[in-house]
This record gives C-alpha cells, sequence and structure tokens, in this order.
C-alpha cells in the first residue's frame, strides 16, 4: 500500500476514496429516482417564458392607486416584526439559560430546554401562525405569536451557545469582591453576552420583517393579506405594487440590520 | 443594591462607571427611550389586547375537540406519506439544480476573482433573490409552470441562488491568496486557477453548505404547497380549509418529526465532512 501511494501520487486512498464513490453514486441514484418518480411535468417549462411574460404583461404597469390604502397594512407588517421580536426576546432569555450546559440546573431542565427550542426552531412561522390562527382567529395577534414561537426557538439556540462560551474566571473574580449573584450576573455574564443578544435580535428582526410580509397569505395579518386579497381578485397591478412595497421595506430593514449589527460588534 | 447606591452618590469624585457600548450616558438612555417608544407604539397599534387572548383560549377547547386524537388512518396515511416524499425530492431536486446554476454565480461574486462589473451584478442578484419570501417566488413558478411539483423545485432553486451562492462567495474572498499567486505563476489560465488553486479550498464548505441548504429547503419545501407548489403543504392546507383538524395535526406532528430527524442528520453529516 505505501509502496503503491509512493509510485503515483492520489489525492484518497483506500476507504475514504471508495466511501466518496459511494456517496457520490448514491446523490446520482437519488436524482434518478426521484426525478422519475415525481410527478416533475418539465413539458410545462417549455410555455413558462410565455405566461411569465402575460403574468408580467397583466402586472405592469403597478397600480400606484392603492398606495394610500397600503400604508396601513405596511406599518402593521413593521409592528408586528417588532413585538415578535421582543416576545421571542423575553422568552428566550429563560429558555436559553435552560439550554445552556454550563447554567441549567440540572440535566433534565437541560433536556427540557433543548426540546423547547428544537420544536419552535422546526416548526415554520407559516405553521405557527396557522395554529395561532385557530385559536385566535385571524389578525395581527396570531402572526406574532407565530413569528415569536420560531424567533424563541431561533434566537434562543443562540442565546444557549454564547451563555455556553462565558468566561469563567470573569464571574470568580467579580464572586471575589464579594457580590451576590444578582451582582454576578450584571457584572460578571451580561458584559460578556450583551454585544452578541443585541446583534442576534436585531437580525431576528430582519428575518422577521421578511416573515411578517408572507404570513398574511394564511390570514395572520400585515401586508400579506393585501396581496392574498389582491391574488384572489386576480388584481395583478395592485400584486405588483404590493410587491415593490415588500422589497422597499425588506430592503431597509436590511441596511437598518447590517447598521445595528455593525454598532454593537 | 447598597454597593451600587454607594457608587452612585460618588460618581462626582470620579469613580468607576459600568462601560457602556454607546457614545455616552445619554444617548444610552435616548435609545432605551426609542425602543421602548416603539414598542408601545406597535402594542397601541396592532390591538394588542389580553381580553382576546382569553376568548381565544375558550374557543381552543372545541377546536382540539376535533383534532384530537390526530388522524393517522391507512387512507390518509398513504397521502401523508406522498406529501412527504414530493417536499423531500422537491427539496433534493431543487438544492442539486440550485447548487449547479449557482456555481458561476459565487465565482462571480468573489470580490478576489471577479472583474468589477460581474461582482456588482452577482451582488445585485443576490440581494433581489433574498427579498422576496420564498412563498412569494413560488406564487410566481405557480403562475409561470402551474402547480406541482416543478413549480417548486423553481423556487427553492431561486433561494438556493440567493444564500448557496452568496456564502460561497464569501467563502471564496476568504482563500488564501497565496495560493493562487503560485498557481498562476506555474502559467496557469484562469480556468485552472479555478480548478487547482480555488476549488481545492472551498470544496469542504461547499459540502457543507449544500447540506446545510438541503435541511433548510426541506423545511421551506413542507409548507411551499400553501401556494399550490406540491409537496405536503398542500394536503396540510387542504385538510385546514376543509375543518379537518385531525389530519392537520398529524401532518403537523409528521412534519416536526422529520424535521428534528433532519438536523439530526445534517448535523452528523456536516461533521463528517469538516
Amino acid at each position: 500500500m505505501s509502496l503503491k501511494s509512493r509510485s503515483e501520487w492520489q489525492r484518497f486512498e483506500g476507504r475514504q476514496k471508495w466511501i466518496r464513490i459511494l456517496s457520490s453514486l448514491s446523490v446520482l441514484a437519488a436524482l434518478f429516482i426521484f426525478w422519475e418518480t415525481m410527478d416533475v411535468r418539465v413539458s410545462y417549462f417549455a410555455d413558462a417564458p410565455v405566461h411569465l411574460y402575460d403574468l408580467f404583461s397583466r402586472m405592469y404597469p403597478p397600480d400606484m392607486s392603492v398606495l394610500p390604502n397600503l400604508i396601513g397594512p405596511t406599518i402593521e407588517t413593521f409592528h408586528m416584526s417588532l413585538l415578535a421580536t421582543g416576545f421571542a426576546f423575553i422568552f428566550s432569555i429563560p429558555t436559553a439559560i435552560l439550554a445552556a450546559e454550563n447554567l441549567s440546573p440540572n440535566d433534565v431542565t437541560y433536556g427540557l430546554g433543548k426540546l423547547i427550542i428544537s420544536t419552535c426552531r422546526s416548526v415554520h412561522d407559516i405553521i405557527w401562525a396557522l395554529i395561532f390562527v385557530l385559536i385566535l382567529g385571524p389578525g395581527a395577534l396570531a402572526g406574532i405569536l407565530g413569528m415569536g414561537m420560531k424567533s424563541i426557538g431561533f434566537i434562543g439556540k443562540f442565546f444557549a451557545e454564547e451563555i455556553e462560551e462565558i468566561d469563567r474566571n470573569t464571574t470568580k473574580a467579580v464572586r471575589a469582591t464579594g457580590a451576590n449573584s444578582a451582582l454576578i450576573m450584571i457584572y460578571g455574564i451580561v458584559p460578556q453576552i450583551k454585544a452578541a443578544f443585541v446583534g442576534l435580535t436585531v437580525y431576528r428582526w430582519d428575518v422577521n420583517i421578511r416573515a411578517a410580509t408572507i404570513v398574511g397569505l394564511v390570514g395572520a395579518g400585515g401586508i400579506g393579506v393585501q396581496l392574498d386579497q389582491a391574488m384572489g381578485f386576480l388584481y395583478w397591478g395592485e400584486v405588483l405594487t404590493i410587491l415593490i412595497v415588500i422589497f422597499v421595506l425588506v430592503v431597509i430593514s436590511e441596511v437598518v440590520s447590517a447598521y445595528l449589527r455593525e454598532k454593537t460588534r | 443594591m447598597a454597593t451600587e447606591q454607594n457608587s452612585v452618590s460618588e460618581k462626582q469624585k470620579g469613580t468607576w462607571e459600568r462601560p457602556s457600548t454607546f457614545y455616552n450616558k445619554y444617548t444610552k438612555y435616548a435609545l432605551y427611550v426609542i425602543i421602548i417608544g416603539f414598542f408601545a407604539w406597535s402594542f397601541i397599534g396592532t390591538g394588542f389586547d389580553v381580553e382576546r387572548i382569553l376568548q381565544g383560549y375558550g374557543e381552543l377547547t372545541p377546536v382540539i375537540g376535533i383534532a384530537w386524537p390526530p388522524n393517522f388512518e391507512d387512507r390518509f396515511l398513504s397521502l401523508y406519506f406522498q406529501g412527504i416524499y414530493e417536499s423531500v425530492g422537491m427539496a433534493f431536486l431543487a438544492t442539486i439544480g440550485g447548487v449547479l446554476i449557482s456555481i458561476p454565480f459565487a465565482f462571480m461574486g468573489a470580490r478576489n476573482i471577479a472583474p468589477r462589473p460581474l461582482y456588482y451584478f452577482a451582488r445585485g442578484i443576490f440581494v433581489s433573490t433574498r427579498s422576496f419570501h420564498n412563498l412569494i417566488v413560488g406564487i410566481v413558478f405557480v403562475t409561470a409552470v402551474g402547480t406541482g411539483a416543478f413549480a417548486g423545485i423553481l423556487t427553492f432553486m431561486f433561494s438556493t441562488l440567493g444564500y448557496w451562492a452568496k456564502l460561497m462567495a464569501e467563502d471564496i474572498e476568504d482563500i488564501a491568496g497565496n495560493k493562487l499567486d503560485s498557481i498562476r505563476a506555474v502559467g496557469a489560465s484562469p480556468l485552472q486557477i479555478l480548478i487547482y488553486a480555488v476549488v481545492p479550498q472551498v470544496m469542504p464548505r461547499a459540502v457543507g453548505l449544500t447540506i446545510y441548504r438541503w435541511d433548510s429547503n426541506i423545511r421551506g419545501s413542507i409548507i411551499i404547497g400553501i401556494v399550490g407548489a406540491g409537496g405536503i403543504g398542500l394536503t396540510l392546507i387542504n385538510s385546514y380549509r376543509r375543518y379537518e383538524y385531525d389530519v392537520t395535526l398529524a401532518i403537523l406532528l409528521i412534519i416536526i418529526a422529520i424535521v428534528l430527524v433532519g438536523e439530526v442528520a445534517s448535523a452528523y453529516i456536516r461533521g463528517k465532512v469538516q
């Protein structure tokens, strides 16, 4: 083996090479099987340009007369993203403490924290919103709670990771000055994680603005409700106006979020 | 608490103060006031009231009555299986297809190897693909190619272009420049530089990102059916609209299980690759 590898150079040897070949083959096989068994009607692709052209010609020019009616929903979208983020921030702190290995009281609470985070994270905003629309009826509140649940999972996960990376020496030093546990929290732990917390929350707010524009499709408030209605009535000019408003909103939030995260770093 | 009050009263003497991330104390408090103000405005603006939550809580009982127990009957089970299969397959095909179309854009979006105009062109594409949520892109593709899995595949190819290509471009920007120089020094053409200097350095990251993308595409393909683009989402929204909440609940439970399994699998494979 060693003689052979000396005589001719190979990037991968032995087992590693076979693993690579096998995994490549299985990807190809999966590709083939999925392509064959799924009902992928590529023939529709042939006249897709025609349909797309048709769609855009009906959309253009955008119907700017509805713009005044969109101001309210746009502001509501903004409110929803903000409240969802605030809700998630408040609830993700205790969750993160449970799910952080070094602060969690015991193994049971640690498991519980992890379970809450995975469950919240694994369910999409839309599905959370759907559940809350079921319970609370359509409206902004369902959307806020829906996005909030998803955000708890996301923020909580990264908060917990951030808490696990705390430097123990700092908290020891604060304790050595005779501080009680509240003071240790304020002077020993908070300064170490504050910047990351703020950065993550601002990032999540940015993500929530995007989510807030579409939870309306299931009736959970925001500009998505207008979008859903305009599509239902086939008012394509209005649809394009709404899409432009969403685009502007998302770009603004992205710029603001990038600026704030730059500041907190 | 006593110590803190002490330090406040002795501040004139120039005692230590907690360092602030802001320019000064006034900016800090002004910012806090602004944040609280925004939240208060949102609270009032959205008509957030506790009474409504309590009222909703009462109406939860009949909903639970329909929803529990979740419906795992045989005839529905095959329906769920078909939906999940379509979602996973859609995500798989979209990831492969999306990565293939993303590769040129990843190179174009890397500042260190792409000419300036191409760089700005690729960055523009990243921003515009990422601005619209999958569902909105899905609506457009459903109109273009009709309902069904193909619209979903196109949607996720589009979003893979935004995320995969952008992160890859950032990785390519981070590669060691001296390796580029050394390959160039032996007289390699630009294409050979890409193959022998850039690709080997970013390959492990590319595989990791692709698997991560598949993971998030599965998450997305589960809900894309809401706008008619195939997968389990279509079954979910149909049952929801027919008030068959037991079916809805069963699908939700299956989705949660699948995503949890997917998360573990994806973490395992990424751990292996890196």
